[in-house]
C-alpha cells in the first residue's frame, strides 16, 4: 500500500457511494440493537427490494447516532432526515412514504436543530453514525489513514510528538495528563522494545463513550495507535478491552484484520521502515484494571493488582519495557490533530483544556445518549439545553461526574465550566465522561453508599487503607442511612475518608472517598437529618450545632 | 499432555478438551496468555471446574496457585456452573438511579434465591453486572444473550416466569 493506492481506494469508494440515490443508515450500536434495529434492517431491505429500489439505495449499519434513549434510530441521506423510535412498521413507512413518495414520515422525524444536535461539536464522534464500522473502505473514503500516511512518509517522530504537545491534548481517561508530554517521555527512553497500549477497560458504571467509539469508528483508534507507535518507536500495540463489550470486540477484530489485509498494519507500512501490529487483550471484569499498572499486569496474564509508581509505565511498563498508555478517546483525537494541525485543535475549548469531551448522558434526564461538547461549556448547557432537563414533574438535584471516583455537583454550581481544573475545584473530576443526572428522589447518603459498595467490591485488596477503609466507610454510611448513627460516627466517617484518600496505593483507593466527601460538602444536611439524637460526647460538636439550628 | 481427562472423564466427553488444546496452541502455551485461555475454557465448558484449572496450569506450565488466583480475581470467571437461563441485571449508576434495586428485590422474591446464586433446580442464575454500557436504556438487563432495556419490576418478573414455565414444559 502506497499513499497513491490509498487515495485511489478512497476515490473508488466515494464514487461507489455517489451512485446511490439514498443512503439509509440504521444505528447498530449495542443500545439500538437491543431495541431491535436488526429487524429494521431486514424490513428496510425487503421493502426496498419490493419497490425496486434495492439498486439505488444502500442500507448501512453504523455506530452510535447519539440519541440512545429514543432508539432505534434511522437516518436517510442525502437530506439527513433522522427518525426516532423506529419499529418495523415505521421502517416500512420510511420506504413507502419518504423514499417512494418523497414525503418524510413526520411523526417520527427528529428535529435536528434542537440544541441536542446544534450545541455539539464533533471530532471524536464525527464518523459515528455516518459510516459502516465494518468496512475499512468507508473509513478510507472519509480521509481515513491519511494522517498515518502523512506521518510515516513526511514527518520525523520527534515532530509528531511536538505536534501533539502543541495541540494541548490531555488524557481523556480522567486524570488529564498532557498527552504530548507522555509521548515525549516514552520516545526519549532508550530501548529496543517499546509498547503502545490502549485502555478500553471502561469500568466506570454509567460510562459508555469508549464502547460507542470502538463500535462506531474502530479504525480511528487503530490509526491513532499506529501514529503513536511511529512517534515513540514502538512496533507492538495492545488494546485492553472489557469482556462486557462483545460487539466492540467483534468490530475491532474485523477492523484489525482489514487493516492488516491492506498493509495499513503489519510490516513496512506505506513502504517505509515502520512496522506496527495490534493485538487485542480481553479483560475479565475487574474495575481496578482501569488503573494503568494493574492493566499492564492483566495484559501479562496475571491478577490485575497495581504497583507503586515510580517507575511509571513510560519507563518500565509491559514486561519491564517502556510503555505508552492512553485512553480510547485520546487516541481518537490523534488523527484529526495531525490532519488539521495542532493550532486548529488548540483553538477549540479552553486554553488549559483544549478540544472536546465526549459525555454519556444518563439517569433522570430527557435526552439520554452520547454527546460531544467543546471543553469549557457550562454544565447547565449540557444538562438543560442538550439534555433537555429532567423529565416532567421532577426537579434537578445533582449531576454526578467521574463515576465512583468523582463527585456530585449540586444545582447552585451548575454554571461551572466543564474542564479539568473547574470540576476538580468542586471536589469532582472530569473522569472518563459518564454524566448522571439525579432528581430529588435520590437520597445522597444512599448514592454515596452505592458508590462505596462498588469500591469495596472492586478493591483489589493489596493495600490496607483501601481494602479495610472502604469496608468501614460503607458500614458507617449504612449505619447513617438506617438512622442509627450518631454525630461521632459522622466525624469518624470524615476522618476515615481523608485517611483512605491520602494513604491508598492507587487511583482507586485515592479517589474512592470522593463521592462521600462531595456529598458531605454540598448535601451535609441530608447526613445530619439522619443522625440519631442519642447523647454522645463529641468535643467539636458545638460548631455543628449552631449551624444546624441557624 | 498429562492424561488428566482419563483419570476423571468429563461427563460430556473429551471433544471439548480438543477445542481447549487448540486455543492453548494458538497462544503457543505462553503463560502470559492465561486470561485468554481461561476465557476460551469458560466459553467451551461454561464454567471453570477445578480439574479444568489443573489442566490449564499444566498446559501453560504455571503454578496452580497462579491459575486459581487469576480465575478467582476476575468477576467474569465463574467456578460454579450457571443455570439454564442467566439474568444479568445491570447495577450501574444510571440503572441504580432508575430503580434497579426494586427489580433486584422483585426477582429475588420470584426466584427465591439471591443475586450471585443459581436456583436449586439449576434453571435460573441471577447475576448482577456493574455496567453493561447501555445506560440510555436504563434500567437494563442481559437475558441470556439479548439486552433488554427500560425494565420495570413487573416485566422483569414476567420474563423470568416465562423461563420457569418454559423449562417446566421441556422437562415434562
Amino acid at each position: 500500500m502506497t499513499v497513491e493506492d490509498l487515495q485511489e481506494l478512497a476515490g473508488h469508494e466515494q464514487q461507489r457511494q455517489q451512485q446511490f440515490m439514498h443512503r439509509i443508515y440504521y444505528c447498530s450500536a449495542a443500545g439500538c440493537i437491543s431495541c431491535g434495529s436488526q429487524a429494521i434492517r431486514e424490513t428496510l431491505k425487503k421493502s426496498l427490494h419490493e419497490n425496486n429500489l434495492a439498486a439505488q439505495c444502500e442500507v448501512i449499519g453504523t455506530g452510535c447516532m447519539g440519541l440512545c434513549g429514543e432508539g432505534p434510530l434511522v437516518k436517510v441521506d442525502p437530506d439527513g432526515t433522522l427518525y426516532q423510535r423506529v419499529d418495523e412498521a415505521t421502517a416500512q413507512r420510511i420506504v413507502d412514504e419518504h423514499l417512494v413518495q418523497g414525503k418524510p414520515v413526520a411523526d417520527h422525524v427528529v428535529d435536528t436543530s434542537h440544541p441536542f444536535f446544534a450545541a455539539q461539536c464533533k471530532i471524536v464522534l464525527e464518523h459515528c453514525g455516518r459510516m459502516d464500522a465494518e468496512r475499512i473502505e468507508d473509513y478510507i473514503a472519509g480521509d481515513g489513514y491519511t494522517a498515518l500516511a502523512k506521518v510515516v512518509t513526511e514527518m520525523q517522530p520527534g515532530d509528531v510528538v511536538e505536534e501533539v504537545r502543541k495541540s494541548g491534548l490531555r488524557g481523556r481517561g480522567g486524570a488529564g495528563y498532557p498527552t504530548g508530554l507522555k509521548w515525549g517521555i516514552v520516545r526519549k527512553v532508550k530501548s529496543d522494545v517499546k509498547y503502545v497500549v490502549c485502555n478500553a477497560d471502561e469500568g466506570d458504571p454509567g460510562a459508555f463513550m469508549d464502547r460507542s467509539v470502538l463500535e462506531g469508528d474502530p479504525h480511528r483508534i487503530l490509526e491513532g495507535m499506529a501514529i503513536a507507535g511511529y512517534a515513540v518507536g514502538a512496533q507492538q500495540g495492545f488494546i485492553y478491552i472489557r469482556a462486557e463489550y462483545p460487539l466492540a470486540i467483534e468490530r475491532l477484530k474485523i477492523a484489525i484484520k482489514q487493516a492488516e489485509r491492506l498493509g495499513l498494519l503489519g510490516n513496512r507500512i506505506f513502504e517505509s521502515q515502520f512496522n506496527f501490529r495490534i493485538d487485542l487483550r480481553i479483560g475479565a471484569g475487574a474495575f481496578v484494571c482501569g488503573e494503568e499498572t494493574a492493566l499492564l499486569r492483566s495484559i501479562e496474564g496475571r491478577r490485575g493488582r497495581p504497583r507503586p509508581r515510580p517507575p511509571y509505565p513510560s519507563e518500565r511498563g509491559l514486561w519491564g519495557m517502556p510503555t505508552l498508555l492512553n485512553n480510547v478517546e485520546t487516541y481518537a483525537n490523534i488523527a484529526p490533530i495531525l490532519n488539521r494541525g495542532s493550532a486548529w485543535f488548540a483553538s477549540i475549548g479552553t486554553p488549559k483544556s483544549s478540544g472536546t469531551k465526549v459525555f454519556a448522558l444518563a439517569g433522570e434526564i430527557r435526552n439520554t445518549g452520547l454527546i460531544e461538547v467543546p471543553m469549557g461549556i457550562p454544565l447547565r448547557t449540557i444538562v438543560f439545553d442538550i439534555g433537555g432537563g429532567t423529565p416532567e414533574g421532577t426537579d434537578f438535584k445533582a449531576a454526578q461526574t467521574g463515576g465512583p471516583s468523582g463527585g456530585c455537583i449540586p444545582k447552585e454550581h451548575l454554571d461551572v465550566p466543564v474542564d479539568y481544573e473547574s470540576l476538580g475545584a468542586l471536589g469532582s473530576i472530569m473522569g472518563s465522561g459518564g454524566l448522571i443526572v439525579m432528581n430529588s428522589s435520590s437520597r445522597m447518603v444512599d448514592v454515596a453508599k452505592y458508590f462505596m459498595d462498588f469500591c469495596r467490591d472492586e478493591s483489589c485488596g493489596k493495600c490496607i487503607p483501601c481494602r479495610v477503609g472502604t469496608v468501614h466507610i460503607h458500614d458507617l454510611l449504612d449505619k447513617i442511612s438506617k438512622g442509627k448513627a450518631t454525630r461521632d460516627d459522622l466525624g469518624l466517617l470524615e476522618e476515615l475518608c481523608v485517611m483512605v484518600k491520602e494513604t491508598s496505593l492507587c487511583g482507586l483507593g485515592q479517589s474512592a472517598p470522593n463521592p462521600v466527601l462531595s456529598t458531605l460538602r454540598f448535601f451535609r444536611h441530608e447526613y445530619e437529618e439522619l443522625l440519631t439524637t442519642a447523647e454522645t460526647f463529641v468535643p467539636s460538636e458545638s460548631d455543628h450545632d449552631t449551624s444546624s439550628h441557624a | 499432555m498429562p492424561p488428566l481427562t482419563a483419570q476423571k472423564p468429563h461427563p460430556s466427553g473429551d471433544n471439548r478438551f480438543k477445542l481447549l488444546d487448540r486455543a492453548i496452541t494458538k497462544h503457543q502455551s505462553r503463560g502470559d496468555a492465561l486470561i485468554e485461555v481461561l476465557h476460551a475454557a469458560q466459553g467451551i465448558f461454561g464454567y471453570l471446574e477445578n480439574d479444568l484449572l489443573i489442566y490449564i496450569a499444566r498446559a501453560l506450565k504455571l503454578p496452580l496457585s497462579r491459575v486459581y488466583g487469576v480465575a478467582t480475581f476476575y468477576h467474569f470467571f465463574t467456578l460454579k456452573p450457571k443455570g439454564k437461563h442467566v439474568f444479568v441485571l445491570c447495577t450501574g449508576t444510571a440503572c441504580y438511579v432508575k430503580g434497579a434495586s426494586k427489580i433486584q428485590h422483585a426477582l429475588e422474591q420470584c426466584c427465591k434465591t439471591t443475586f450471585g446464586e443459581t436456583t436449586p433446580d439449576n434453571k435460573i442464575s441471577l447475576v448482577s453486572a456493574r455496567c453493561v454500557g447501555s445506560c440510555g436504556l436504563a434500567p437494563v438487563a442481559v437475558l441470556d444473550d439479548g439486552v433488554a432495556g427500560k425494565l420495570s419490576p413487573e416485566n422483569a418478573v414476567e420474563r423470568v416466569r416465562a423461563w420457569q414455565q418454559q423449562s417446566d414444559e421441556v422437562t415434562a
